[in-house]
């Protein structure tokens, strides 16, 4: 937990009305920066991070030992070049890598707050992230780019501050959770809670964990990130160490084995409630609502220009709800690209090496940065 | 660059909002960003191309004229250009309607399929006409829907749109098409470039 304590924070002193309609201050907001930021300051690219990310979007992730889940796309060089760019990522609010977040404590009762955590929504995570400008002293960002929630996050931004950002890029995302979304991250949440060590969410003064229940939520959730083709490519029926079949219920199959260990993997640095909380934020999110109907209401008072990526295999958030997102701000007269990229990796090709994306990615950064340096 | 682009630039006001329908690898879009400061935005079916005019920091959509045109609302755009595609659409009349709806004006090139060498060539060899600009065979074309430039005309009575500017390119060169010399014209043209309104 040392290393935890090492963890970039910036304590949010002003107060943050959430939508549930508590008021949070004096809360951490955890964040990680590569690159610097020039003397202009206006070279900084906000990245949100997806349901299960964290600030540590590239290099070595000094927690889990791994590599950044955006090691494809941020670093020297790369689509994001932190040669170039000033790269802020920061842990939203409800996560569980220094935000505020369902496993601190509660200042008034002592108690870890658990689920009495109030329930967060990608509004307010957005919210809370604003207070980076004012810390670092950007006036306005160059980009924000997020891919999946983060791509949520991104439409939230323009929307709540139409001017604090030259470009936008949602990947892989809608502007309104389907009823096929909530019903995976329903399906989650019922392994978490069915997971006897949950004990409605108390587990830490208990001290345990509900990792068989977590495990379960992310086999099944990392199904829905990759594409029927990419599975059988992969996997096919292929056996896990074995000849033969062994008529039994242990890994027979190497996707049984992949599964598995995915699952288990994952309770090693996630916390289950702030699973429950994240994909609950996903859930609420209904930027169409959110404007009595209208989409484009969202965007009408943005000058950004937006750039939209979708990918072929992508059933989670198909192409057809990033293209609604396009027409949305068309309506408006907006400044939007768009480009459907070819994969068999499914949802999960924005965080992969999938090279016409992280070309279109890093064209699209680099020809608008130029332009306002011309 | 194709000889047509400099007519179609000459046919557009400076810092024009344009469309560019079908924009291929947005060489037209940069010569009109370039010489007449134009606001322009482009539509591309083929991912190829897109990513070429992403490359050129240029604001392309992936999408199908024929289908994708419907959402932006009526006169976004000054001038809306298509250029050598209409012949390939389903219905060319729809997208005729679309582009006049989306833009206040529209640039249509056609190549003109009442060439000479097109008329001889089915006429001594009783097959369907391949030349250097329509070098498919009839069974792997994508140009399902090919006209003459006297053709575009009638066009032009019948769905009820006016012409404003009609001209003929011939070896590079580009002429006026009047009523008088619209026969000759649609023998000799190699393109037909309209300047059209509602």
């Amino acid at each position: 937990m040392n290393i935890k304590q090492n963890i970039k924070t910036l304590i949010v002193e002003k107060p943050l009305k959430l939508d549930c309609g508590q008021t949070i201050n004096n809360f951490p907001l955890a964040y990680e920066t590569y690159g610097s930021l020039n003397n202009e300051k206006d070279n900084a690219i906000l990245v949100f991070h997806a349901l299960t990310g964290d600030q540590f979007v590239t290099g070595i992730n000094p927690v889990t030992k791994k590599d950044g889940w955006w090691s494809y796309a941020v670093g020297s060089g790369k689509s994001i070049d932190t040669d170039k760019y000033f790269v802020i990522c920061a842990n939203v609010i409800g996560g569980c890598m220094g935000s505020f977040g369902p496993s601190h404590e509660n200042p008034k009762t002592k108690k870890i707050y658990g689920t009495n955590f109030p329930v967060i929504t990608i509004n307010d995570m957005v919210n809370a992230q604003i207070n980076l400008l004012d810390f670092f002293g950007i006036k306005k960002l160059f980009s924000v780019v997020g891919g999946s929630m983060g791509g949520m996050q991104v439409l939230q931004f323009i929307s709540n501050y139409p001017d604090k950002a030259k470009t936008a890029i949602p990947i892989a995302c809608t502007s309104s959770h389907s009823a096929q979304n909530i019903a995976f991250n329903e399906l989650g949440r019922q392994a978490i809670a069915a997971d006897h060590n949950w004990s409605d969410g108390d587990y830490n003064s208990k001290n345990v964990v509900p990792d068989k229940g977590l495990a379960v939520a992310r086999m099944a959730a990392h199904i829905t990130y990759l594409s029927k083709k990419g599975l059988q490519e992969k996997f096919g029926r292929k056996l896990q160490e074995r000849d033969d079949l062994k008529f039994g219920f242990d890994a027979d199959f190497q996707i049984e084995s992949y599964l598995r260990y995915q699952g288990s993997v994952f309770v090693d640095r996630f916390d289950a409630n702030s699973y429950l909380y994240i994909t609950r934020a996903m859930d609420y999110f209904d930027l169409v609502k959110q404007f009595n109907g209208n989409l484009s209401n969202a965007f009408k008072n943005t000058k950004a220009k937006f750039f939209i990526i979708s990918f072929t295999s992508d059933w989670l958030y198909p192409t057809q709800e990033n293209k609604e997102i396009v027409i949305a701000l068309n309506a408006v007269g907006a400044n939007v690209g768009f480009v459907e990229i070819e994969s068999d990796k499914g949802h999960d090709s924005f965080l992969l090496n999938v090279p016409d994306f992280l070309k279109a990615l890093k064209n699209f950064l680099d020809k608008s940065y130029a332009e306002k340096h011309s | 660059m194709k000889p047509e682009y400099k007519i179609i630039s000459d046919l557009i006001e400076k810092d024009a909002k344009v469309l560019d329908v079908g924009c291929d690898d947005g060489t037209l879009m940069e010569f009109l960003k370039t010489n007449k400061n134009a606001n322009i935005r482009g539509i591309e079916i083929s991912k190829e191309k897109v990513q070429t005019c992403i490359a050129k920091g240029l604001t392309v959509i992936e999408g199908n004229a024929e289908f994708d045109l419907k959402q932006f609302p009526n006169d976004s755009f000054e001038y809306v250009v298509l250029g050598q595609t209409l012949q390939a659409f389903i219905n060319p009349e729809t997208v005729i309607k679309e582009l006049l709806r989306v833009g206040n004006k529209a640039i249509v090139t056609i190549p003109n399929f009442g060439h000479w060498k097109v008329r001889l060539n089915l006429l001594f060899k009783g097959t369907m006409p391949i030349t250097n600009s329509l070098p498919h065979d009839w069974y792997n074309t994508p140009n399902i829907h090919m006209c003459t430039i006297k053709d575009f005309v009638r066009f032009s009575k019948i769905i009820n749109f006016k012409i404003f500017k009609s001209l003929a390119l011939i070896n590079e060169n580009v002429s006026d098409i009047n009523n008088s010399n619209l026969i000759f014209k649609n023998l000799f043209g190699e393109l037909g470039i309209f300047l059209i309104e509602k």
